[in-house]
């Protein structure tokens, strides 16, 4: 496929203390390392290796990722908010790429 | 009825414990809604089907694969729903043209569209879907050789296409060119046994539906949610490719995507879905 895309939902507002559900998808291949191909060489592995989410700065959730995730992996997770600010996501790939979004919320 | 009658009787032959998988093999009484937009995933059997109803594959599948499809944010299927939009957006070929250049916004120029088709193509005299049409749109209007059977931006062109369809009731029109004769021998096909395991499209779909084939619930082989995305694979599974790897586990030699052979299945297997919703893309095992 073409170059990862993530995508992420996040509610655009909540109240102060409120328990949200994140929810993250981004497209890879998450080639294992494992298969071979027609020649029986090996497929290098090239999969997202960690994932993290941090909040106006401070971590929410982090996960290191192996290769027996499936493709397109898809990563659901609750944060309380206090205040207004912003989601911060990143994938890293084996190949050392970074894919990043973000997300606005705002806290009333 | 009767089916299910003689299938509790040859559980109880065999042993009691038979019994119970077979009566969880029912398809689940459930409505699938996508978003918010109810789908018709059950509807009454065309003419000169052996069903009461038609049910579409999603009421076959597991809990889990249910609430994929059912939320378009999760649907990894999604994916490559954004992709297709991208190619369509994409000016490419001798002409310098992108699919939008002529049909602008798929979202208006493609609403229902796809849901009619196999439709008739006059040029070429046969039956041709939505991948043989954009092929069409390349080679005629775009300057460019038509994909490769499979390739990914077919998969994903197509599932773009077929998805601004999603929710409208598959219906085919007969009555265009020859569809009739191509419907004919798509039935033949689908009753005729191949391979050396001696199966027809019917043996699993039609006989036995509802039950178990080792672990997969056999469903009635619809193709209203094609191109789906297929958890086993980790992606996008055209029609083409599901038919073949059908025939293939018949162990039959199998045709050639968009051969006349399975145009014509095509045909016949959409229009037994007649009423479905599309599901585009649809989540399976």
């Amino acid at each position: 496929m073409a170059t990862p895309k993530p995508r992420v939902k996040v509610p655009k507002s909540a109240a102060a203390g409120e328990v949200i559900t994140i929810k993250t998808l981004i497209s890879h291949e998450m080639e294992s390392g494992q298969r071979k191909d027609k020649q029986g060489d090996t497929i290098p592995r090239k999969i997202i290796n960690k994932f993290t989410c941090d909040f106006n700065g401070q971590p929410v959730f982090s996960c290191d990722i192996d290769p027996a995730i499936s493709a397109n992996p898809y990563f659901e997770f609750n944060a309380k908010v206090a205040e207004s600010g912003t989601f911060k996501f990143a994938w890293v790939d084996d190949d050392g790429s970074v894919y990043e979004t973000e997300k606005q919320i705002e806290v009333k | 009825m009767n089916r299910k009658l003689a299938a509790i009787g040859a559980g109880a032959v065999l042993a009691c414990a038979l019994a119970l998988p077979a009566a969880l093999a029912e398809p689940v009484e459930e409505t699938l809604s996508i978003d918010g937009v109810e789908m018709t995933t059950r509807t009454k059997a065309a003419e000169g089907l052996p069903f009461d109803d038609v049910l579409s594959g999603w009421l076959f599948r597991e809990a889990e694969t249910r609430a994929l499809e059912a939320d378009s944010f999760e649907n990894p299927g999604m994916l490559y729903v954004e992709r297709g939009e991208e190619i369509w957006n994409t000016v490419e070929g001798a002409a310098g043209k992108s699919c939008a250049s002529c049909h602008d916004d798929a979202a208006e120029s493609m609403a229902g569209v796809a849901a009619h088709y196999p439709t008739w193509d006059a040029d070429s005299e046969r039956p041709i879907n939505i991948e043989l049409q954009i092929d069409k749109c390349r080679v005629e209007q775009m300057g460019l050789e038509p994909y490769k059977f499979d390739a990914g931006e077919q998969k994903a062109l197509t599932t773009f296409i077929k998805h601004q369809s999603l929710g409208e009731p598959v219906e085919l029109d007969l009555g265009e060119g020859q569809m009739q004769s191509w419907w004919e021998h798509g039935k033949e096909r689908y009753y005729l046994r191949t391979g050396q395991l001696n199966l027809a499209c019917a043996s699993c779909h039609e006989a036995n539906s509802g039950q178990h084939i080792r672990a997969d619930h056999l469903s009635q082989g619809q193709a209203n949610g094609f191109p789906t995305y297929r958890l086993k694979q980790a992606n996008m599974v055209s029609l083409h490719n599901r038919f073949r790897g059908c025939i293939r586990d018949t162990r039959a030699e199998f045709p050639d995507a968009f051969s006349d052979e399975l145009m014509a299945l095509e045909v016949y297997v959409t229009w037994r879905g007649t009423g479905l919703s599309v599901e585009t893309p649809a989540v399976r095992q």
